[in-house]
């Protein structure tokens, strides 16, 4: 398999709270991989440290071979790695096209322009297109601020979308959404990274989500990995059962 | 020796006097969270009041001493009562809001006052020296200073000690350090919130106010006064840490030092390093060399 | 717009003394009050532009005295330059820092400059020095009221143009993701863009405007001093910022001839109270137009009425008063 992420011996203590405890593992390219666990398990900590807001205590962090456990968030999203928020983090005040906008500029290899209009140069073309696959087009020029909760997490999410990732990494893309759209997300998040073959990892509470779009769960317990596998073993796993789900199917 | 000394009596008498106007600037900025702007209207009305009442004193004949005394209660009475009913006729109006617009209301009252103080008083300086010779001169290793300066020394450590016992050892204190720390759980705690912000700027203001006062006899005022001593004192809050009672004590001596040693060692710097200090700590520990440990708002 | 440029230049030759020299003022004043609202627009606001406003000032005026440079429009490159390199020394350094700790950082550092200023016998100390009349491409004017209105004009044409200028930078990639600093940094970072060179470009810009506003200043009153990088100083451009309101250029004009009407009016009829009056004027713009002049003709288009969305948005919108 060839492995896009390697993690090897990462450690991370907030004080007395061990949030990672000797990390190790490979993820392959394309695979579909959700991270279970209780709250304060860290598996928070683990998505902040593959996209750089944290620098692990110890250990290193390996995207298709290249050291980025050092690297600021900026430079890891250069290299091809995007992450949506569990909180959408979006720009309030602008419209949601102008989100996306910003995110398109965010690709460019050269400085941004002072002069050059921000929606011209098909900036504004790419971001209504994104908006389209979500379903989102009526939206696209009222600012966030109006927005409902279930729209922001899903303009969080195009907004990673829009650098086209080799690894993208959602933190819970359903939570917030409503029941009938849950599916509806996660169908059109998988169709959009589809073409080029992206490797997803998101943070899951929802087992059923889990269940139909994961093909490898992490089962996270105090920094350590519980379980790793398909997702019908892990979540059949007596510990995984004791500490991460309940006990409930 | 005499050389060192000269330093640090010098920088401790300037402490002196910018530590009461620096406490009071941070005990607002602590309770009420505002940067008041017109913090230092507050000192320059506390030192015109002074002269016009030491002088009236002195224009009826009598001695120094009541026209000190004079001098004192007049300011207190007036710097509170004028502190109070900006507090509640005019801050009280916008606390709600954004915190740049009370900055914008304090630069308001700032202006406000200005012009105020040039009205009453007029723009040519003022001199208000008799109880300057109240405590008359020592002379000692060599040095002569006059008395009245090396008294204000001990005056100002009393005023931080009263201020710091009433604030951790009373029971009003400890509550006005309540809101402090945290006024949300203040508020569901049943302190009454407001009545504490305007005693807090009313007793902010008449330290700036007293400072004013006991230096009066020393300076000649004129225009221009408030807006030297507000950037002054900013910058030791700043150093200090915005907040904090120790910070403003450990500000108010490191800038005189820093000022008594430049004038007599690199009079070109007397100015700027005190500003590069507050750069300095600004880049390197912005919070300020003492901040409270302000609990983290979930 | 640039009609408009060329329109209020020719106006200046109708116009009485008293309002010439009145205009000339308002227009430097609006163009280093334009800098702070560009800036402002990354979420930092600058309390300190007198830095390089009197970088201008004294850059230009030892420059001149040294090579002998009379041309008033050189002498307002030069003054741009001087804040600009200024601002690309200092921008890096300051632009890690946000909010309040980034105004005091600004204030803190101009506040130095003055200092050293202030003490400098070579630079005539408190007092300053003198400077001696601008020529304008190669004429000279003997006449005060020529060159009062050619000061006028370079004065109204430049800041025309910056105006212009700016107009465009806000509609600009970098314009709009300037308010996505301002929004989130975080997420910027996130996307991709760094957030400091942002802070920093546009840092540079309001150098640029102050310094160029400096040259007008000393061309104006023909005469630096320290005075000029003082936080009073600093503290008016920001007032006529604020005044101004963050969504239109056009505001800033009207709110620094706002500012210099009041000043000149006060000191007309009740001297010693223009601080007064125009402390009493901050207050009735800060409790009836709490988004500045400027909202009283722009309705942004993305802002929906109503209570509960105007609290809000009031409350994250830049200098929201």
């Amino acid at each position: 398999m060839t492995s896009i992420l390697s993690v090897r011996g990462i450690d991370k203590r907030f004080g007395a709270v061990v949030a990672a405890d000797a990390l190790n593992l490979d993820i392959a390219v394309g695979q579909r991989v959700s991270l279970i666990g209780a709250n304060g398990a860290g598996k928070t900590t683990f998505v902040n440290m593959v996209t750089g807001y944290l620098k692990p205590d110890a250990g290193s962090i390996a995207l298709e071979g290249a050291d980025i456990g050092r690297r600021s968030p900026r430079s890891v999203a250069r290299l091809g790695i995007s992450r949506s928020f569990q909180i959408p983090q979006l720009f309030i005040d602008l419209t949601a096209a102008e989100n996306l906008v910003v995110a398109v500029s965010g690709m460019r290899q050269h400085p941004l322009s002072l002069v050059s209009p921000a929606e011209a140069r098909g900036r504004r073309d790419t971001a209504l297109e994104l908006l389209a696959r979500f379903g989102l087009s009526e939206m696209a020029d009222r600012p966030i601020s109006e927005l409902a909760g279930g729209v922001r997490k899903l303009i969080d999410i195009a907004m990673a979308l829009v650098r086209r990732p080799k690894l993208l990494l959602l933190d819970e893309p359903t939570s917030g959404v409503s029941a009938e759209e849950k599916f509806a997300t996660m169908d059109r998040v998988i169709h959009a990274v589809a073409p080029d073959a992206a490797t997803i990892i998101f943070v899951e509470h929802d087992m059923e989500i889990v269940g139909r779009y994961a093909d490898r769960v992490l089962a996270f317990y105090q920094g350590r990995i519980l379980a790793d596998g398909d997702p019908r073993s892990v979540l059949q796993d007596p510990e995984v059962r004791r500490y991460v789900t309940g006990g409930a199917q | 020796m005499n050389f060192f000394l000269t330093i640090v009596l010098d920088g401790l008498i300037q402490a002196s006097w910018l530590f009461i106007v620096a406490l009071g600037l941070t005990l607002v900025f602590g309770v009420l969270k505002i940067l008041n702007i017109a913090h230092g209207s507050f000192y320059a009305l506390g030192a015109y009041i002074a002269a016009t009442a030491v002088t009236i004193v002195a224009a009826h004949g009598l001695p120094p001493s009541v026209g000190f005394v004079a001098m004192l209660v007049s300011v207190a009475s007036i710097a509170s009562s004028v502190g109070l009913l900006l507090e509640r006729g005019l801050l009280k109006m916008f606390y709600g809001r954004d915190e740049v617009v009370l900055l914008l209301v304090t630069y308001a009252v700032f202006l406000i006052l200005e012009d105020i103080t040039k009205l009453i008083w007029g723009v040519n300086p003022i001199y208000a020296t008799q109880p300057y010779e109240l405590f008359g001169n020592v002379a000692f290793a060599g040095l002569y200073y006059v008395g009245y300066d090396l008294v204000l020394i001990p005056v100002s450590v009393a005023i931080g000690l009263a201020v710091w016992f009433s604030l951790n050892r009373t029971i009003t204190g400890k509550i006005v350090l309540a809101v402090i720390h945290n006024e949300e759980m203040s508020v569901s705690m049943g302190v009454r919130v407001r009545r504490v912000y305007a005693v807090a700027f009313a007793f902010g203001v008449l330290l700036a106010a007293l400072a004013g006062a006991l230096t009066a006899p020393k300076i000649s005022m004129q225009p221009g006064l408030s807006s030297d001593v507000i950037i002054l004192s900013f910058a030791i809050v700043v150093i200090g840490g915005l907040g904090s009672v120790e910070g403003a004590a450990v500000g108010a001596v490191l800038v005189g030092l820093a000022r008594a040693a430049s004038v007599h060692l690199l009079p070109q710097a007397e100015l700027f390093m005190i500003y590069l200090i507050m750069t300095g700590v600004l880049m390197l520990r912005p919070e300020g060399l003492f901040t409270r440990e302000t609990a983290r708002r979930i | 717009m640039v009609g408009l440029v060329a329109a209020a230049t020719l106006c200046g030759r109708v116009l009485p003394t008293w309002t010439l020299s009145l205009a000339t003022v308002a227009a430097s004043n609006a163009l280093i009050a334009l800098g702070i609202v560009v800036l402002a627009r990354t979420g930092n606001v600058s309390f300190g532009q007198g830095l390089f406003f009197a970088a201008g000032g004294y850059g230009v005026a030892l420059i001149a005295n040294a090579w002998d440079i009379a041309d008033a429009v050189v002498q307002v490159i030069v003054g741009a330059a001087c804040g600009g390199l200024l601002g690309l020394m200092i921008g890096p350094l300051i632009a890690r820092y946000s909010g309040i700790f980034f105004g005091m950082l600004t204030l803190a550092l101009s506040m130095v400059f003055y200092g050293a200023l202030v003490k400098s016998t070579a630079l005539g100390g408190s007092d300053g020095f003198n400077v001696g009349r601008p020529s304008l491409f190669g004429m000279v004017f003997t006449d005060p009221r020529e060159a009062d209105f050619a000061l006028y004009a370079v004065s109204v044409v430049i800041t025309g143009f910056a105006g212009i200028a700016t107009a465009i930078l806000f509609h600009s990639e970098l314009g709009l993701v300037s308010l996505a600093v301002r929004e989130n940094n975080l997420r910027v970072e996130y996307l991709g863009i760094s957030a400091k060179r942002v802070v920093t470009i546009n840092f540079v810009i309001a150098a640029i405007f102050a310094g160029a506003s400096g040259a007008l200043a000393l061309m104006a009153q023909r005469h630096i001093d320290p005075q000029f990088a003082y936080w009073t100083t600093s503290g008016e451009f920001v007032f006529v910022a604020i005044l101004a309101g963050y969504q239109s250029v056009a505001a800033v004009f009207v709110a620094s001839m706002a500012l210099e009407l009041v000043r000149s009016f006060s000191n007309l009829y009740l001297p010693n109270t223009w601080q007064l009056v125009l402390g009493v004027f901050l207050l009735g713009v800060i409790l009836f137009l709490p988004r500045g002049i400027g909202s009283l003709w722009t309705r942004d288009e993305r802002r929906k009425s109503g209570p509960k969305a105007a609290t809000k948005v009031a409350t994250k919108e830049g200098v929201t008063l």
